[in-house]
């Protein structure tokens, strides 16, 4: 079977089964952050950490307990990071070094997952269950955590709170995310991926070649990997490795597990705010987004450059052969569509134009479908900047879904955007603008001189400040310059636009409702989803043609 | 409710101040100077996009006069650096920035005319103010004392006498007396307009003439704030402050400029490594071009043309905000009389008792409205007239003229017969004084009177006595209060807009529920008194609607405050006018419409011109990417998709074209984009066709053609 065939069969299982989850999953999160039931378990916890479930936050509020609940985070990875060598369970590893701990602490609090080290090499079984997973569930719960303070400001009237933070996160942890990765851990087990607490086996081949059989309780960590978008892997391979991703079907699930969450967000949003077709004009924005990325990566990877990738019938080169073509730009596509980050080829030896495609990817600013949470926050920003727009035009001061959009609600929205570009871009100019640090980027850190080289640096900076998480895997990033860089970007990169998210939360909860009249800008038409289609491409894609150019489209259009 | 409205509605004469708003070279020519006052930074630092292009200017000025003594120092492999490329970038970037003042001058230019002929009749006079005066005991001043003071110099609460033939020296109200009082230079409307103290229209204005009479006018303003002060200021936008969607449309702007900079300053760094580096003004020049420079140059020309626009409309509106509220406005209210309905009822049909036939109610009526002086009357007249019945004046009969007690009105002739037409029961009693009438008349005169009631009208029943003084009923002539023509239709593209008409009127339900059937309001509110009408505001803007109304009464003025857009009428109160937003220089209740669609319109032009400006920069930075990298990566010309001439041509065409392209939509900026009322989708559909694809569209193909011509130049 050729490529497009096999393309079209499996992006049509994708959608078939994203369909299917859509409502109930959709429907279920809104019922979970809206009902007023707590569960036995949820009120022993808030009981312990001292929390009245019933009382609600200001947005400052909301967001001061955001932060100290992930600065707990940081610093609890860092330090279990620092004392593993005590800690059970941890291969005799030593203890990780302070730049590396303290970029993989940000790293995983942020969701980001970027990972400037080798987990095989460095991180033992109790870092990686009490540090990495635990935040792999905490993280993505922040982000549905802020897309639900935020629809929640769009859906209410005149209301001074914009929900309670601890309770958000208990109940996405306990009620998403926790029973969906142990469903998808099962089925994940038997499927093959490994679930032990087997150290490492040393083995002699019949050559005499010496080889190491990993162990580890990987299953878990995969499923909640991909539910929670955080993309971290248990091996450096990630997802290219047998015993994270086995199969070309597994490999098809886990795509699945990415794109569950947030594509069945915008479902919630549409039952939240009390119209069902606002959640469709969402999810069509991502959904096509997503499949015309996907097309078109796939053709670039089909077509290949050069004579190499011709005889093979394709740049095979760093693609699994278990997945072929379709099956690595399908998942590569998706994982950096979503801030997942998660790889199961190498983008690093994508065609230029291909790894160009996957940066264009999280430069939209990881919106279609984008992380869980971040994604559904980041393109109402968008669509609250392109409703002021249009909304002009049709002879009204704008207002989405009935909250006027004025200079306040503008502001916010318009340095919520400002930021990430900001972080990326200048990120990778001072990567080559100060003396030293160029020495080191250019001689330390870069597998590959020129063009590629500068992609491989565009690319971390882009991930970072997209927390995305995936690499051009030629970059060595664990120099200094990168490992504080890298964690300033992701840190700003995530934290910022939130607080400007829950600003706007606030902003529009305290906002009386505008009826809908026939003189209302409708948002769930083709002609609004278009709009925010062009939106996207402009305010968010154009901002980057030209550091693009400068890197993957002439290394591509040679 | 307020008093009958006076001023005839329907057609508004054409007023002086409604200058022809044609947009010429000419116009264009005489705003440079001011233009050119406008390039002060201290000015210009209010606009943040064109205060970068400015800096931008400067900075590509000081390049290209250093250039020739530091030689060629920037170490650029790529970008074209010579002397006349540089130079032309500057000029053009300068002439960025001077066409966006230009568009400001005209705009303000146009103001400013206005306010000419304004200030022209606030000229000074000499006020006979009253030194002690006595409310009680000499309410007319007449032996008062007075002293002649400049009427710059009065102050609120002074009290002066006017007579005719004097300008009146300020705002104030009548307290004693009446006059006709020339408002023309106010209003632009000729015919004199009486004043009197009381009531509704005891509010008088400086600078308008007393043609007759003699008056007391207490000032009710400040030296420098009277009402010709404030529009003098508001057309010239001295006292123009950004509305707030301008406030949120710049933050927008300047985020999106803030984005570019950022862009732009981060290219050298990168394309040093690639040896690629650009050269200072071809920075700037990308800078320039993605920055949202046509909305930038535009923005404030279409919130002046906005105010201008109204203005020309004779409607002054006391900030900008209230004509953006304008835009917004969900439910309307209209005053039934003037607004909905002529003020007037009009005679529609003679329905005659069986058996007398129609020719003979319709003389009788006419008979008996021949002396009628009042609108009714002559309607009778003239509905007879159309069914061909002309009666002439019979010698001997006098005629009855209407009064309290009777309620009737008609003719008594020389032989003793009589007619008379009026209220029903009046009437019937009337006629009944020579003996009862039989059951089946007085039940089918009953029928017609319901019949007409139900429908909104006023029935009027006509009876003859003969010289015997034997009484007969006619028929009943139904009185009509005619609906204006063309409301209906309006009222259905309002709602079509998403905007809730209600008819308020002071008639009884049925009526009231007959007429807004008619009218085809979607709601009315009868026997409305003051505080429902205030009410229903309130209860409007809890639902979260935006309300305009009408009002010239001094009840109306709690109600005019109340409403996110209150117009008030120019004849009304001082009281109203302060309460409301606006002022109908014309007084004509319908008006409101139009200002609903004066506020769409100015919100329309400026999302359109934003759109264009965004969607302009696709082609903007496909012409200078490839020109900047080109020499480095020769593969890059792949995205040279217009085929432009060479790299410093490429880059100068857009510059120019991001330039001329404000000239161009100057025109457009002042006029507003084209508003009919529409669907809000065929609206947006429409605006997006034109303003979002034609804005990706023009500037490949403006560009394209300037590169042709710049080409020709030798050197680039």
């Amino acid at each position: 079977m050729n490529n497009t065939w096999l393309f079209i069969l499996q992006i049509l299982t994708l959608i078939v089964v994203l369909g299917l989850i859509y409502r109930p999953l959709g429907d279920y999160m809104a019922h979970v952050y809206t009902t007023e039931k707590n569960l036995r378990v949820e009120r022993g916890f808030y009981r312990l950490i001292g929390v009245d479930s019933a009382s609600e936050q200001t947005w400052p509020v909301y967001l001061r307990s955001l932060l100290a609940f992930s600065l707990i985070g940081v610093l609890f990875v860092y330090l279990i990071q620092r004392i593993q060598e005590w800690l059970p369970l941890s291969l005799g590893l030593p203890p990780v070094e302070q730049g590396l701990a303290w970029n993989t602490a940000i790293s995983f609090v942020t969701n980001t997952n970027w990972q400037s080290y080798s987990p095989e090499l460095t991180m033992g079984y109790a870092v990686q269950i009490a540090g990495l997973a635990v935040q792999n569930f905490a993280s993505a719960a922040v982000g549905i955590a802020v897309a639900i303070a935020l629809v929640r400001g769009l859906s209410r009237r005149k209301s001074l709170t914009i929900g309670n933070f601890w309770v958000d996160v208990t109940r996405g942890i306990l009620r998403i995310l926790l029973p969906l990765s142990i469903v998808a851990a099962v089925i994940l087990i038997v499927s093959g991926v490994i679930q032990n607490f087997n150290p490492f086996e040393h083995y002699t081949t019949i050559t005499g070649a010496n080889g190491v059989i990993p162990g580890g309780p990987v299953a878990s960590q995969e499923a909640i990997k991909e539910i929670g978008t955080n993309g971290g892997g248990f091996f450096n391979a990630n997802s290219a490795h047998p015993f994270e991703n086995p199969l070309p079907w597994t490999s098809l699930f886990e795509i699945v597990l990415m794109l569950a969450i947030p594509f069945a967000l915008p479902r919630t949003f549409g039952r939240m705010v009390g119209d069902n077709r606002q959640g469709y004009a969402v999810l069509s924005v991502m959904g096509l987004f997503w499949i015309a990325s996907a097309a078109l990566l796939t053709w670039l990877e089909s077509v290949g450059s050069g004579t190499a990738s011709q005889l093979a019938g394709g740049a095979m080169e760093g693609k699994e052969v278990r997945f072929g073509i379709v099956g690595s730009t399908l998942f590569g596509t998706s994982s950096t569509l979503t801030s997942t980050g998660a790889v199961n080829s190498m983008h690093d030896s994508f065609t230029s134009l291909g790894g160009g495609l996957a940066i264009l990817n999280m430069m939209l600013g990881e919106v279609a479908p984008g992380g869980v949470g971040s994604g559904l926050y980041g393109i109402l920003m968008v669509a609250v900047v392109a409703v002021f727009v249009a909304g002009l035009m049709v002879g009204r001061t704008p207002e989405y879904l009935g909250k006027k959009l004025g200079a306040r609600e503008i502001k916010l929205a318009s340095i919520y955007i400002l930021i990430t570009p900001t972080i990326v871009l200048l990120g990778t100019a001072l990567s080559f603008a100060i003396p030293a640090v160029e020495a080191s980027v250019t001689g330390t850190s870069m597998a590959n001189t020129g063009l590629h080289g500068y992609s491989e640096v565009l690319y971390a900076f882009t991930s970072a400040g997209n927390n995305n998480g995936s690499a051009f895997a030629g970059l060595t990033a664990s120099t200094p310059w990168f490992d504080t860089a890298l964690g300033v970007a992701m840190l700003l990169g995530r934290f910022l636009p939130i607080v400007f998210v829950l600003a706007l939360a606030g902003s529009f909860g305290a906002q009386d409702r505008v009826p809908v009249t026939a003189g209302t800008l409708p948002t769930h038409r083709p002609q609004f989803i278009g709009l925010l289609i062009g939106t996207i491409i402009i305010v968010s894609a154009l901002t980057y043609l030209p550091v693009l150019a400068l890197g993957p489209l002439a290394e591509g259009l040679k | 409710m307020s008093t009958t409205l006076i001023t005839p509605t329907d057609s508004p004469l054409p007023s002086p101040r409604k200058v022809a708003s044609s947009f010429g070279v000419r116009q264009l020519i005489s705003s440079v100077p001011a233009a050119l006052r406008k390039l002060d930074p201290r000015f210009m630092w209010h606009n943040p996009v064109m205060f970068v292009v400015e800096i931008g200017a400067a900075l590509t000025t000081v390049l290209a006069i250093a250039q020739p003594f530091l030689g060629n120092t920037v170490h650029s492999s790529a970008s074209p650096t010579s002397l006349a490329f540089i130079w032309s970038i500057a000029v053009w970037l300068w002439l960025t920035v001077l066409f966006a003042n230009m568009a400001e001058a005209v705009a303000e230019g146009r103001g400013k005319a206005q306010a000419k002929s304004l200030r022209d009749s606030r000229t000074s006079t000499m006020a006979n103010r009253v030194t002690d005066y006595d409310e009680a005991g000499d309410a007319g001043a007449e032996r008062a004392d007075f002293v002649q003071i400049a009427s710059a110099d009065l102050t609120l609460g002074d009290t002066v006498v006017v007579t005719a033939g004097e300008l009146i020296p300020g705002d104030g109200d009548i307290i004693w007396g009446i006059a006709s009082v020339d408002e023309s230079a106010i209003t632009g409307e000729s015919a004199p307009v009486v004043r009197e103290s009381g009531g509704d229209r005891s509010a008088v204005t400086g600078g308008t003439r007393v043609l007759s009479d003699r008056i007391v006018v207490r000032i009710t303003s400040r030296p420098g704030e009277t009402f010709v002060d404030r529009m003098i200021k508001l057309v010239e936008g001295a006292s123009r402050q950004k509305t707030p969607n301008e406030i949120a449309l710049n933050i927008l702007l300047a985020s999106l400029t803030i984005i570019f900079v950022v862009v732009v300053l981060i290219i050298n760094p990168i394309a040093s490594y690639s040896n690629a580096a650009q050269s200072v003004p071809v920075l700037v020049a990308l800078l320039v071009c993605l920055i949202p420079t046509t909305i930038g140059a535009l923005l404030s020309a279409i919130g002046i043309a906005g105010m201008d626009r109204l203005v020309q409309h004779n409607v002054l509106a006391m900030s900008g905000r209230a004509v953006e509220a304008a835009g917004d406005v969900t439910t309307l209210l209209l005053d039934k009389t003037g607004t909905i309905t002529y003020g007037n009822r009009q005679a529609a049909e003679f329905s005659p008792i069986s058996g007398i036939a129609q020719r003979a109610l319709a003389e009788a009526a006419s008979a008996s409205s021949l002396s009628d002086p009042t609108p009714e009357g002559k309607s009778i007249l003239d509905l007879a007239l159309a069914q061909g019945v002309t009666i002439e004046e019979s010698v001997g009969s006098t005629a009855v003229p209407f009064s309290a007690q009777t309620r009737m009105s008609g003719v008594d002739y020389a032989d003793g017969s009589q007619v008379r037409k009026g209220a029903g029961s009046m009437v019937i009693s009337w006629v009944e004084e020579s003996g009862k009438l039989p059951a089946r008349i007085a039940a089918e005169i009953d029928a017609h009177v319901t019949r007409i009631a139900e429908a909104g009208g006023t029935p009027l029943v006509v009876a003859r006595r003969d010289s015997a003084g034997k009484g007969t009923v006619l028929g009943v002539v139904y009185l009509k209060d005619v609906v204006k023509t063309g409301l209906a239709a309006r009222f259905a593209d309002l709602r079509r807009m998403g905007i809730r008409t209600v008819m308020i009127t002071g008639d009884n339900p049925l009526t009231a529920k007959a007429i807004a059937a008619e009218a085809g309001v979607d709601d009315f509110l009868a026997e409305a008194t003051p505080e429902d009408k205030m009410e229903l505001i309130r209860k409007e803007q809890l639902g979260g609607n935006l309300v305009a109304m009408t009002g010239d009464g001094t009840n109306d003025a709690p109600a005019l405050a109340q409403a996110d857009v209150g117009v008030a009428m120019n004849t009304g109160t001082s009281a109203a006018k302060e309460a409301g937003n606006m002022v109908d220089l014309d007084s004509d209740p319908t008006k409101l419409i139009d200002i609903v669609g004066i506020g769409k319109q100015l919100l329309i032009t400026r999302g359109a011109l934003t759109t264009f400006s965004i969607a302009n920069d696709v082609a903007k930075y496909f012409a200078i990417i490839p020109a900047m990298f080109v020499a480095s990566y020769p593969g890059l010309r792949a995205l040279n998709f217009m085929q432009l001439h060479s790299p410093a041509s490429a880059i100068l065409s857009a510059v120019v074209f991001n330039a001329i392209i404000i000239i161009i939509l100057i025109p457009l900026s002042l006029r507003g984009v084209k508003y009919r009322p529409m669907s809000v989708s065929r609206i947006l559909g429409r605006n997006l066709c034109i303003y979002g694809v034609g804005g990706l569209i023009a500037p490949f193909i403006g560009i394209k053609l300037i590169d042709l011509v710049i080409s020709l130049i030798p050197g680039f």
